[in-house]
């Protein structure tokens, strides 16, 4: 392998891995802040057990998507300087903005939510939460319309003389069709997962015996949330799905692995072909599917999809020689790798709340079982999308504009990103252990039996602090 | 605005990101290098942490808006310089992955072991970047080997050692000692009892060796590599405050000790950003391959762009950092920590020791 080829495995280990966190934070932190509003207006104290235990969780996984953060906004320069020299005026403008109007806001108000319990009046202290959480999100905003660019540049021109792409502007690049539909499937599936982990370990905190009445509310809450972003998750994907069938029609054929152009495309559940993908041997087919998901026509010429073939050929024309499709197999399994794992997650909290209507507990082993890989459903769900999007997009690293390979950075040799790579695959695994067996223990422990409340008081200083590192 | 006085302006803001970077994660580095020192046991290491605990994150986040204004301003030198200094930046990396969660997870186990190893980990992690980042200044404004490539971008043709010659490892040894001190008076200001008078004792020592590097590295950038004359105002000032510092840490004024340490951080960067302008990267091979604020920044339309989120932006969230800091303004000491040795995620089978 060369520079370039693990600059890229470099660059999909460390962002698949941020990305694990990133989801569960966003999601998680709107729901805590949900139960500690119903705490807030109930004086309910099982909202407060809720709120303190998903808190804790959510604490444990912030740390690491903070941490994993700072790597991707250093490594554009380091691993892929060329690429930031040709869009720099653009790819960096939303990231500057998403640090100063985001990082700032999450980072801040979680330290203030986290130490404020005795600080802060009940009231701010919920804002805190809330303020925390919109951060989270907004900075989701920013970061997809930097990713939004690379599927669709738009608001830019190219300048011959400095060879770079210029930013013209910045409303375009912040509010195109493709940043707001990536916005929304993003924030529905972050939703989705942190609902199904909040059935998920409520249902084995229920199961343990423990803190049963709090954890009946929060499966509902967690029940909800899921079928509300299961919907919109499917809703945003059809929308997106649609955008990209214009933008990059390629990635598209690419996850039907459609050869050829065809009206009523089918779409295929199961196909097994040939491991490049350009023959098929056996399929099961629902007939006209692939067609209507993306022209919203079954049959007839509206419901013509571009196949590879055509699309490599007409590629060619445009940019020159060269090989414009993604690797087929992958695409095609990774799209429905997303859509069967999210479906999977929907199921999972849809069969929980069918156990459990009516005040019955459930008690099956197999449940638990599932309940103890079920978040990692929904969240390898969104791993999946992810390199879906971007492996789909291949060879260019800003679509039609500038092709990946011409983006790593010049001087970076073999022996540093070997270096590099190994060093956070090794630094990655050994803290996904440590992070995963501090969330065995906090679901393990479950929600505290009592929840002790010092109110704020501002003259008394030697205080005991309710929370201490 | 005219292009070249955005540039400008980005060039001075930039430098402030930078400022504000040091002056608060600066302490977070110098609390984290004496973790082991200051406090002796479970309730004063706790108290040490706790300090930090909710003001170390939104002090990192200086280093994240230095890092994407650096690219969406200067994007040559954002290239130019990540790409180059890789190695030590993945150094740099680790150390503020490894560091951040440390803090968080240290004390939720009380075994011994697992919070002298996350221990550990904050002590490196701290003195690493410490280090690393007076380094990597020390040798901006020195000038590195850039060449111009076919394309005619700036590359680095060093490499990891190219840095660590005399004058860079004296530019690191100088933000240690500075950031150390820093940490020290921090905790005089922040802490009570046993913690305070170490780390009141500990300021004056290192206060001392910082005082004597800073200096030596002072005259040595000034009177070798500064492209200023003006840059004397920012090295005077900083070492007239750090005198304030050595003074009132003497006394025992620990507000005024760190308001004089949080000015000579500051006056640090101001130096070599006063140092270097009207480079940004100077090459100390070819000097068509010097990047400065001209040939390295973006369009005029993006910095107005960002000068315009940043007026906006800037005052808001300067404000409710500050507003952070009020709220956790008290002195903490370790009679305050409920049952040091438990920890939040024991299982009920580990007792605490």
């Amino acid at each position: 392998m060369n520079a370039l080829d693990l600059a890229r495995w470099q660059f999909g280990i460390t962002t698949v891995y941020h990305f694990l966190f990133v989801p569960l934070t966003i999601g998680t932190s709107f729901l805590v802040a949900i139960m500690q509003t119903a705490w807030y207006r109930t004086g309910d104290e099982k909202w407060l057990k809720a709120t303190k235990f998903f808190g804790k969780l959510l604490l444990i996984n912030f740390a690491m998507g903070v941490v994993t953060g700072i790597v991707q906004e250093f490594q554009f320069g380091m691993a892929w300087s060329d690429y930031s020299r040709f869009v720099g005026d653009i790819f960096g403008a939303p990231l500057a903005v998403e640090g100063l109007a985001s990082f700032f806001l999450e980072s801040t108000f979680l330290g203030l939510w986290i130490f404020g319990w005795d600080r802060l009046p009940r009231g701010l202290h919920l804002a805190t939460i809330w303020l925390a959480a919109f951060g989270t999100m907004l900075s989701a905003y920013f970061i997809l319309a930097a990713n939004s660019f690379m599927q669709h540049p738009t608001g830019y021109v190219y300048n011959k003389t400095s060879g770079r792409a210029e930013l013209v502007d910045f409303g375009a690049v912040l509010f195109q069709n493709t940043t707001v539909a990536t916005f929304f499937h993003v924030i529905a599936s972050a939703f989705l997962v942190s609902g199904v982990m909040v059935v998920a370990v409520s249902l084995l905190v229920i199961m343990s015996g423990k803190s049963v009445e709090a954890m009946r509310k929060t499966v509902t809450v967690g029940v909800i949330a899921t079928v509300v972003a299961g919907l919109a998750v499917m809703y945003t994907g059809d929308v997106q799905a649609k955008i990209m069938v214009q933008q990059q029609p390629m990635k598209m054929a690419a996850a039907e692995a459609l050869y050829q152009t065809r009206e009523n495309a089918p779409f295929s559940l199961i196909t097994i072909g040939s491991l490049d993908g350009s023959e098929a041997y056996w399929a099961l087919d629902i007939p006209g599917l692939t067609s209507f998901l993306a022209t919203g026509n079954w049959t007839g010429p509206e419901s013509t999809v571009q196949g590879i073939n055509d699309l490599q050929t007409s590629s060619v024309e445009k940019w020159g020689e060269g090989n414009y499709a993604p690797y087929t197999p992958l695409i095609f399994w990774a799209f429905r790798g997303m859509i069967g794992l999210g479906a999977l997650g929907i199921l999972f909290s849809l069969f929980v709340w069918w156990r459990m209507r009516k005040g019955k507990l459930p008690s099956s082993t197999w449940l638990k079982r599932t309940a103890i890989v079920a978040t990692l459903f929904p969240l390898f769900g969104i791993s999946a999308g992810w390199v879906f999007t971007e492996m789909g997009r291949q060879p260019w690293i800003v679509f039609g504009l500038m092709k990946t390979s011409a983006g790593v950075s010049p001087t970076l040799s073999t022996t540093q990103v070997l270096i590099s790579i190994i060093t956070f695959t090794l630094l990655y695994g050994a803290l996904a252990v440590i992070e995963v067996g501090l969330i065995i223990r906090a679901v393990k422990i479950g929600p505290p039996e009592t929840v002790e409340l010092v109110d704020a008081d501002d003259t008394n200083s030697g205080q005991t602090l309710t929370f201490s590192y | 605005m005219s292009l070249e006085t955005l540039q400008i302006i980005w060039f001075v803001l930039i430098a402030v990101l930078w400022i504000g970077y040091f002056v608060l994660e600066g302490f977070d580095f110098g609390v984290g290098v004496l973790l082991r020192v200051v406090a002796k046991d479970e309730a004063e290491r706790r108290t040490v942490v706790t300090t930090l605990g909710p003001l170390w994150d939104g002090n990192e986040v200086w280093l994240l808006v230095a890092g994407g204004a650096t690219f969406a301003a200067f994007p040559e030198w954002y290239a130019t310089l990540f790409s180059g200094f890789y190695l030590a930046l993945l150094l740099i990396l680790v150390a503020l992955i490894v560091r951040g969660v440390a803090f968080e997870y240290r004390s939720k186990r009380s075994s011994i072991t697992w919070r002298n190893r996350w221990d550990w980990a904050i002590v490196i992690s701290s003195f690493l970047p410490a280090l690393l980042w007076g380094v990597a200044f020390a040798n901006i404004a020195k000038g590195t080997p850039l060449e111009l490539d076919g394309n005619g971008n700036s590359q680095f043709t060093g490499n990891l050692f190219t840095l660590l010659n005399p004058y860079g490892l004296l530019g690191g040894l100088v933000t240690l000692a500075l950031f150390t001190t820093h940490g020290a008076v921090f905790l005089a200001l922040k802490t009570d009892g046993e913690i305070r008078v170490r780390a009141n004792k500990i300021a004056g020592q290192t206060g001392l060796v910082a005082a004597v590097l800073a200096v030596a590295f002072g005259l040595w950038t000034q009177l070798a590599y500064s492209q200023n004359a003006i840059s004397w105002l920012p090295l005077v000032i900083a070492v007239v405050s750090w005198l304030g510092v050595l003074a009132a840490n003497r006394l025992g004024r620990e507000g005024w000790a760190f308001l004089c340490s949080a000015i000579t951080q500051a006056g640090v960067v101001v130096f070599l950003f006063a140092a270097l302008y009207p480079y940004v990267m100077p090459s100390n091979i070819d000097p068509a391959a010097s990047l400065t604020i001209t040939n390295a920044s973006s369009t005029e339309y993006t910095l107005k762009v960002m000068t315009i989120v940043a007026v906006i932006m800037t005052p808001v969230v300067l404000a409710y950092q500050a507003w952070s800091y009020w709220v956790f303004r008290k002195r903490l000491s370790p009679s305050q920590i409920p049952d040091p040795h438990h920890g939040s995620l024991d299982l009920p089978h580990e007792v605490s020791v």
